[in-house]
């Protein structure tokens, strides 16, 4: 499912709503997720699950083209952490 | 801080005009739409934000860690989350913990 799809289904379940409301809620909500850990915040959603940041340290790399070894600074990279429910639904071992 | 439903339908009141009750059903019917597709299998691709990836995992043996007894871990589908470029980039350039 893409984001477009997202939209489409979305609009089904939102009969109320214009089309164009429909797409401006859900780039909305991407913005906001995106705006939340780019401030270093979490997200937390029950049933859903969490993001949140995971510190990576510096670390020397190597130039893949050159084999010249590179300064690589510390990062920050999103991490999510499925839910319970999520978790219990997608598992299709416990039916 | 951390964002919560409760923060995000807020927004959405004040930016979208959504009412409330609206903008609540609304991140309700989003998050629900996305574990439905999850749920059926389908892998859910936000372009700019990430993909959610299904992977699905051999049996394998666990251990229990507090009693060292050996259990058997069965074969399971959980979900990734791979963030998009742009997400990375713009959460590369904060500078923090992240705590």
């Amino acid at each position: 499912m893409t984001k477009s799809e997202l939209i489409d289904r979305m609009a089904e379940t939102q009969r109320h709503l214009h089309h164009l409301d429909v797409e401006l809620g859900v780039k909305s909500i991407l913005e906001q997720m995106s705006a939340a850990l780019a401030d270093g915040d979490r997200i937390e959603i029950r049933g859903f699950g969490s993001f949140s940041l995971h510190y990576r340290a510096p670390r020397m790399g190597r130039n893949p083209k050159t084999g010249e070894a590179v300064a690589l600074p510390g990062k920050n990279v999103p991490h999510f952490k499925p839910g319970k429910s999520l978790r219990e639904r997608v598992d299709y071992s416990r039916d | 801080m951390s964002l919560t439903k409760a923060d995000i339908a807020d927004r959405l009141f004040e930016e979208v005009g959504l009412n409330k009750r609206e903008a609540k059903e609304f991140v309700d019917a989003y998050f629900e739409a996305i574990k439905t597709a999850l749920e059926s299998g389908e892998n859910v691709k936000l372009s700019g934000f990430g993909n959610f990836q299904l992977r699905d995992k051999n049996p394998r043996p666990g251990r229990n860690p507090k009693t060292g007894e050996e259990i058997p871990i069965s074969a399971r589908r959980v979900v990734t989350f791979r963030p998009g470029q742009k997400l990375r980039a713009r959460v590369e350039a904060y500078v923090g913990s992240g705590d």
